[in-house]
């Protein structure tokens, strides 16, 4: 028999005519094949994550405080020092895009910690028992993230702008900001489920998680210029991929000189060899 | 039929029989799989027929959920040879996964999604289309008696409403074979008979294969077709709960039916000790999952 076969009438029941809407359940979907695939799954687990920022948006509110208390308390008195070289804008907008790509990773950072989660309650085996292979839901796991960063961005731009950062609002160098934001999410959030998939605990990844953010946010241009940091950083910051973020959310929230080329190249590069890493250690967790 | 508890070897599918054997909707012959040093599996042979409920009953530790991780393709099979519909769940995975609609021993519907958007994250992906995506939601989620709550989130279920929500999400899909690890485990007795009717509800309409592994002997005796006692990564025994309980009757000369358990504890000889029981992770997420329907 083909396996598209419709499960066929039990021997004991088979004198019973299924309803025509009973019929429905009877008939397997016609499966998706080739390269529709990898969207389809991407846009269920979006929808999955925008569903639930919908039904309880307590994360979004108490992730905005500490951009908020970035942006105000940090911002408004480097603003006044005048310490850091910014070009001559104030330090409160150089910063600003530092922030937004800060709290895009934070949340991507320990989306880790989720499929972890996800382990341990039996979501993850039960995708893992879908026709969907490891890749598509990793990126459909970390496009997800994506978007919940994106969501996040959105609120840490609008508390920026309520604080007086001179922001655009061109749609098109918009539309380039969610992509930074998102390309540099899939990183984040795949980094995140790479290690989940080596440390296989919740513990170990939350101090693993809590080891890395802050060496890669000092380690970026997110608060202060490459070119006031002692050599070696620089070399760090070369090498992170969120001062390629920030360096292209600079660019096109504030119009400040930018490699922006560069910048979607090396967040694309990295989302790939990220999805790569990840997928490649889903199958530790599923043991 | 049983087997010996001292003959290692697995007892054979009655499919293989012969040639008039009926369809097999799982084969597995010598199945092996280990964790380090442990064989969970060892050589396991052991044949679910199309259209039947097939119950794997052993103590936690037995290998009933590896056997199933190796079915279900969610762990590689090394050695030895899985089937499911005629399909290699190790060279077939994708063909494999579209046949299946699975239910894990956890309480896995995300509690912050309501019932209808848990079971549309189903339909989505195994590739229902949207224009019958809401009516298969629909019907999937009456099947199951929670059309009043399809809207409220699930973390405000009961635990066998999240039951029945997990088999609605596994019917979505139209599975020709259902697999259920320990679907009543931590339910109250009323539950447990509400997930069990729906269950064979189910299988009345559809028609579908049902494996599930449990380690309630009662409700194997009351609801499976026929059941394999698995201890030590081997089943011991297989048959109807009638023919088991009849061969113990007759082994032992004795006009008193025995239950499964007497069958089980006989088949298993005095393998029953301190190492079964599972290992630390298995015990830790089975009492989870009791706590959290409890």
């Amino acid at each position: 028999m083909k396996s598209g076969a419709p499960a066929a009438p039990h021997a004991a029941s088979a004198d019973r005519t299924p309803g025509e809407d009973t019929a429905l359940l009877l008939t397997p979907p016609v499966p998706r094949a080739g390269w529709r695939l990898l969207p389809a799954r991407v846009i269920a687990m979006c929808a999955v994550e925008l569903q639930k920022l919908r039904h309880d948006r307590t994360e979004l509110y108490t992730r905005a405080v500490q951009p908020a208390l970035w942006l105000l308390i940090f911002g408004q008195t480097f603003t006044r020092i005048r310490a850091i070289p910014t070009g001559g804008i104030p330090y409160i907008d150089y910063m600003a895009p530092g922030i937004i790509a800060q709290s895009a990773m934070f949340i991507a950072i320990f989306y880790g910690i989720q499929i972890i989660w996800e382990r341990d309650a039996g979501i993850l085996n039960k995708l893992l028992v879908t026709p969907t292979p490891r890749s598509a839901l990793i990126t459909g796991k970390a496009f997800a993230a994506g978007v919940k960063s994106l969501v996040q961005a959105v609120v840490v731009i609008v508390i920026a702008a309520l604080l007086g950062v001179a922001l655009t609002w061109n749609p098109l160098k918009l539309l380039g900001v969610a992509l930074a934001v998102v390309l540099a999410s899939v990183f984040f959030s795949c980094l995140s489920m790479t290690i989940a998939g080596i440390v296989l605990s919740r513990d170990r990844l939350m101090g693993f998680g809590q080891a890395i953010t802050m060496p890669l946010f000092f380690g970026s241009n997110a608060l202060y210029p490459v070119s006031v940091m002692p050599g070696w950083l620089q070399a760090v910051s070369k090498a992170n991929p969120l001062s390629y973020q920030v360096d292209a959310l600079r660019g096109l929230l504030l119009g400040t000189p930018a490699h922006l080329g560069a910048d979607f190249g090396v967040l694309a590069i990295a989302a790939a060899l990220g999805i790569t890493a990840a997928s490649s250690l889903l199958g530790r967790l599923a043991r | 039929m049983t087997t010996d508890p001292a003959d290692t070897s697995a007892t054979p599918a009655p499919a293989a029989a012969g040639p008039a054997a009926v369809r097999e909707a799982v084969s597995c012959a010598g199945l092996t799989y280990a964790f380090g040093g442990t064989r969970a599996v060892d050589d396991l042979d052991l044949g679910v027929h199309e259209g039947e409920v097939f119950g794997l009953l052993g103590p936690n530790g037995a290998g009933k959920t590896t056997a199933i991780r190796c079915v279900t393709t969610l762990l590689p099979v090394p050695a030895g040879t899985v089937r499911v519909f005629g399909h290699d769940a190790a060279r077939e995975r994708m063909a494999v996964r579209r046949l299946l609609g699975y239910v894990p021993q956890q309480l896995s519907a995300d509690g912050g999604l309501t019932g209808r958007e848990n079971v549309a994250l189903f339909a989505r992906v195994f590739d229902v289309p949207r224009r019958e995506r809401a009516a298969r939601v629909d019907l999937a989620l009456r099947a199951v008696d929670l059309c009043d709550a399809v809207d409220r989130l699930a973390a405000t279920y009961s635990g066998g409403m999240v039951r029945r929500l997990e088999l609605a999400q596994a019917l979505v899909s139209a599975p020709r074979l259902l697999i259920l690890d320990e679907p009543t485990i931590g339910l109250d007795p009323i539950a447990r008979t509400g997930v069990w009717e729906h269950i064979n509800a189910v299988r009345e309409a559809t028609g579908m294969t049902v494996l599930v592994t449990t380690h309630y002997m009662d409700e194997a005796d009351q609801y499976c077709d026929r059941v394999g006692l698995m201890h030590r990564g081997r089943v011991r025994a297989l048959g109807t709960p009638e023919e088991l309980r009849r061969g113990l009757a007759e082994r032992e000369a004795t006009d008193t039916l025995p239950t499964l358990e007497d069958v089980f504890r006989d088949v298993a000889g005095s393998g029953l000790d301190d190492n079964t029981g599972g290992g630390f992770r298995e015990v830790r997420s089975t009492r989870r999952t009791a706590r959290r329907v409890g």
